[in-house]
């Protein structure tokens, strides 16, 4: 195992067709136009002295090392910023090149401390490397002069110098070691587009600034990507892990565990013991960049509050008791066959995870399927994107995304939708940013105003703020608009879609009921707003539509769905780069545990359990009889639990306790079971009504693959062993083996296999192919070896395209006298999801609570201050916590993040549901806010009933 | 304190029945009645659709004309093997 290292081209890669060949060093080497001559010579192998450059950002010609000279023309031009031309003859190393470089190397260092064997990127540093390449020997100007390198100047103090600032909890910047090649400034506007650093000052006195003279780096506009720190040269930016451990000494390649991103990452490593996180420039989904959860937050990997032996109780009153693995197995295959014996085959069930791997997920559909002998499992894509499997597979015949994230770079005007992509997608944002800064066109369709409205270089043509629960309406005033003035794109219309499907639709929208003025009442959207966005998208070129939760999380979250389908298939919008419909998935393998069989009522592959051949094939590999009929999703396991018909259920990795809504009914429905098995790495709040625990493994210590996305399967790889033993695929499968069945799996590439052979969409897809690619987006297989980047490029997969009514139903859960606003829900950038890794890192500095979010006209007509404490009340229940006045929601609607179990959010959501996929209604609830002085009794009794419930009794004998 | 003051799996069903007819009830006529009597047929577990039938036996049950029309093309469900 070595270090990874990746080649640095010094300035991006040029896009061009058109190649030219010159002369570098009496090589001949070949380059699409627009390529400089540091990076052609890079290509040819030769490696030209640089300080201000990298291939993540465009040329800047500052630090002046890389001078070049050409044969027929004057001086000695900076190799970054020159362009390749046909026929040039350069020279990279001459005695005028040595002695220049050699003098502006000895200004840098004359102004720089000399402390490299105590410095922390003492053998990872660009400056080191360069004094050493261009000979540097002596500095004739000494130490003494002006410098920003020691605190004093004689006895006096230093004016120039300033203390390291230490306030990021990841990264420290010391301004006595930066050489000012603004390359971290660079970064942070181009790669990140947060535009939070600046050069301040000129000449001698410049230097980085975070904002402000006396800004510090933590209470900046920085997002803490570690995009500056992984550009910067020299040991001005370092992690702080680094300072502590050292230097790492090999690497793999890995997936991130958090967002449906899937960003790719080199996990460099000291032993076992994790380094830094840094981003793999070839992943395709991320492209060498990061958010803060990705590069940093992995504390929570070896947290002491991590639970790494087995316990049991008989009741939930109980304390734990730490047991070994083997009796936990019994003790669960025990509970679990007395449990159908007692009360029938399909009393009991099972819960895949979005946070684990393909192959887990696979193994816990099959636990149920051929061991539980039923159908009834379900994954957290139920309360999220159930209703894109659904809305997507009836429009264009499959549940996935259309297109690749390279994509947007070639799209002209996108459509948001209820997503939040700079706090959820962060990645996917910065690089819908980066299109956006070069010209692309932007719409908005939220009801609060996120960031990407109006942000540093990124202004929203359109955002249109919408009355929470009338999406429906909305998308299908867009399309009046666009059948009523003649905007629909007829050819592609009549080429791929079902032609009479089309003009019953059109024929529908059309109506005077779903014009933008008719609509406006209930939306709150201006008609005219609505009108003029709705003619860019159709006439402005590429369009393409990216949405998440907002449009699912609904009564009518499928019709939405189709809604947005109908939307591009209208306007042509589908089957080539820089269009199509886009869900921004939640969790990092969302949409593989979707593809691998989640769901109840279909098989790996989105085949559904009533199709007699694809069971055959199960059936046949299996050894089993498979039921032919549709299992429980999770919110009718609960019904049946307080039934008394569903007894028992086995839950890899997932919180339904904390995320799924209606918290009092999540709660009733454990609590009326009698064997609940939770696999996880913390005692989570739905541990609170188990009755086994079985500890988890983190994302670092196990192989397998994630599902990003955009389709993308991309390898997780093992870079440390699971400090509880096992991973948690040989748990699963364990527990199967204690239950009677004879699983033999050596290794997760078995596992992706056994999905290759039963699954047409995975029928190419191989470890091997995975490590020899990188990545590939299903479907792979013999039509398709290297996957597919874009779907639906010549026919839909269902054949024609079908367009479906969408007629607006307005949502039951509606405001009146005793719930006025309508409370909605999202995320934020530092947390993920409800927290469980990311309160467990330094994370928390940026969101150590949820907060309410209300407007100045609500909360003085409530008396309600900034930071009071307030008391939300809906038809379900009540919460309290802190109030944020803002106009970023509109008078009558407030919104709050759910990253802290404290604020039991969901004790206020309610049952309402997605009319097909009962995906619940998390973005709209009808609510009361008013003043409050303290914790709702619920949060009292629920802290005491978690305390009691987290118990274990110490064991003397460590067991095993 | 499991179900107090929430509702019945019944009366939840009769309601997620009637969301499903409220969508169809929009769709073409001649694809209203399948359109519902397949969604429930595709998602529906065998004891959600047996409490449904027991549901369609009540009169004044609060269920939409169209998942009564629908029923007759319903799964009845079998017996859950052993």
């Amino acid at each position: 195992m070595s270090l990874i290292e990746e080649i640095d081209y010094g300035t991006p890669a040029s896009l061009s067709e058109k190649m030219i060949t010159l002369t570098i060093d009496g090589n001949e080497v070949t380059v699409p136009e627009g390529t400089s001559i540091m990076r052609a010579a890079m290509e040819a192998g030769i490696e030209v002295p640089k300080l201000c450059a990298t291939d993540m950002v465009d040329a800047f010609g500052s630090c002046r090392l890389c001078l070049i000279e050409i044969d027929g023309r004057n001086g000695t031009p900076a190799s970054c910023t020159t362009p390749a031309m046909e026929g040039l003859v350069v020279h990279t190393q001459t005695q005028r090149l040595k002695d220049i470089r050699k003098g502006v190397m000895e200004l840098y260092i004359s102004d720089h401390p000399l402390d490299c064997l105590t410095c922390a990127a003492n053998g990872d540093c660009q400056l080191q490397d360069m004094a050493g390449a261009v000979g540097l020997r002596d500095v004739r100007y000494g130490y003494e002069g002006e410098n920003h390198v020691f605190a004093k100047a004689g006895i006096a103090a230093n004016d120039r110098w300033l203390p390291k600032d230490e306030s990021n909890p990841y990264f420290t910047y010391d301004p006595a070691k930066c050489i000012v090649c603004s390359l971290c400034v660079r970064a942070c506007e181009e790669v990140q587009g947060t535009f939070a650093l600046t050069i301040e000052g000129r000449g001698f006195n410049s230097r980085v600034s975070a904002g402000g003279r006396h800004d510090n780096f933590i209470d900046s506009e920085c997002v803490s990507c570690g995009a500056c720190v992984q550009a910067c040269p020299t040991a001005t930016l370092t992690e702080k892990s680094v300072i502590e451990i050292g230097q790492p000494e090999h690497s793999k390649v890995t997936t991130c565990a958090y967002c449906g991103v899937g960003c790719s990452f080199k996990a460099e490593m000291r032993g076992e013991e994790l380094v830094r996180m840094v981003p793999w420039k070839d992943g395709k989904a991320n492209r060498g960049h990061s958010c803060v959860k990705g590069r940093f937050a992995y504390g929570y990997s070896t947290h002491k509050d991590r639970i790494l032996n087995p316990m049991i109780r008989e009741k939930i009153t109980d304390p734990w008791r730490e047991v070994t693995w083997d009796e936990a197995y019994k003790y669960v295959a025990n509970e679990f066959r007395r449990i159908q014996y007692q009360y029938g085959r399909n009393s009991i069930g099972g819960i895949t995870s979005s946070r684990c791997t393909n192959e887990e997920t696979y193994l816990v559909q099959k636990l149920v399927r051929a061991g539980f002998g039923n159908n009834n499992v379900d994954t957290c894509a139920r309360v999220c994107h159930s209703p894109t499997g659904y809305g997507l597979k009836q429009t264009f015949g499959t549940s996935a995304g259309t297109q690749d994230f390279d994509s947007v770079d070639y799209t002209d005007v996108v459509m948001i939708i209820g997503a939040n992509p700079t706090d959820g997608h962060p990645v996917f944002a910065s690089r819908l940013k980066k299109r956006l800064r070069k010209g692309a066109k932007l719409i908005i369709v939220d009801p609060r105003r996120i960031d990407l409205v109006r942000s540093p270089h990124v202004q929203a043509s359109y955002h249109l703020p919408l009355r929470p629960g009338t999406n429906v309406a909305v998308v299908t005033s867009m399309a009046h608009v666009i059948v009523t003035e003649g905007l629909f794109d007829e050819k592609f219309i009549r080429e791929r879609c079902d032609w009479d499907e089309f003009q019953d639709w059109a024929a529908f929208v059309a109506s005077p009921e779903h014009s933008p003025e008719a609509i406006e009442q209930l939306s709150g959207v201006p008609a005219q707003a609505l009108r003029e966005a709705a003619r860019l998208f159709a006439t402005g070129g590429n369009g393409s539509i990216y949405y998440g939760l907002g449009v699912t999380e609904h009564s009518q979250g499928s019709t939405t769905v189709m809604a947005i389908a109908n939307l591009a298939m209208a306007t042509g919008n589908i089957g080539r780069k820089g269009v199509g419909v886009n869900p921004l998935r939640g969790q990092n393998n969302v949409q593989g545990s979707c593809d691998m069989g989640s769901f109840p009522h279909e098989l790996p592959g989105y085949r559904h359990i009533s199709d007699d051949q694809t069971r055959d094939i199960f059936d046949k590999l299996w050894g089993v009889k498979l039921q032919d009929e549709p299992g429980l999703r999770i919110p009718n396991m609960l019904d049946a639990a307080i039934d008394g018909t569903f007894k028992g259920l086995y839950i890899q990795g997932e919180d339904i306790l904390q995320s799924d809504p209606d918290t009092k009914h999540v709660a009733g429905g454990l609590a009326a079971m009698e064997c609940v098995v939770v696999h996880d790495l913390f005692l989570n709040e739905t541990a609170n009504y188990a009755h086994v625990f079985l500890p988890g493994s983190t994302f670092l210590e196990k192989d397998g693959t994630f599902t990003n996305a955009e389709r993308r399967i991309n390898r997780v790889r093992k870079v440390m062993s699971p400090l509880n033993g096992y991973a948690d695929w040989e748990v699963t499968q364990n527990l199967a083996k204690a239950m009677g069945l004879g699983w033999d799996y050596k290794h997760p590439s078995e596992i992706m296999d056994e999905v290759a052979l039963t699954t047409p969409s995975f029928a190419g897809v191989s470890f091997d192919l995975l490590d020899k690619e990188g990545s590939v987006q299903w479907p792979c297989n013999e039509k398709a070896p290297l996957g597919t980047p874009i779907m639906h490029i010549e026919s839909f997969a269902r054949g024609k395209g079908k367009f479906i009514r969408t007629e607006y139903v307005a949502t039951d859960e509606r405001t009146g006298p005793r719930f006025p606003l309508l409370l909605t829900t999202g995320r934020i950038l530092s947390q993920y999801n409800v927290g469980a890794q990311t309160r467990r890192t330094d994370n928390v500095i940026w969101h150590e609570e949820d907060r309410l979010e209300i407007h100045p006209h609500d909360a003085e007509q409530r008396g309600i201050r900034d930071g009071d404490w307030v008391k939300v009340a809906s038809r379900s229940g009540e919460t309290t916590l802190r109030a944020l006045i803002t106009d970023r929601v509109s008078p009558g609607v407030v919104y709050t993040t759910f990253h802290h179990p404290t604020t039991q959010a969901n004790v206020i959501t309610t049952d309402f549901s997605d009319w097909a996929t009962n995906c619940p209604e998390y973005k709209v609830t009808a609510v009361q806010v008013g003043v409050s002085n303290g914790p709702s009794d619920w949060q009292v009794k629920y802290d005491e009933q978690a305390r009691q419930s987290r118990r274990i009794v110490p064991v003397f004998d460590a067991a095993e | 304190m499991a179900s107090e003051g929430h509702k019945t799996t019944a009366t939840k069903l009769v309601y997620m029945a009637n969301q499903i007819a409220a969508f169809f009830h929009t769709q073409p006529k001649d694809e209203a009645v399948a359109g519902v009597a397949d969604h429930i047929n595709h998602f529906w577990e065998p004891r959600m659709r047996t409490q449904l039938f027991a549901i369609l036996e009540q009169e004044d049950n609060g269920l939409d004309d169209l998942v009564v029309e629908a029923a007759k093309q319903i799964r009845k469900p079998g017996p859950v093997p052993a």
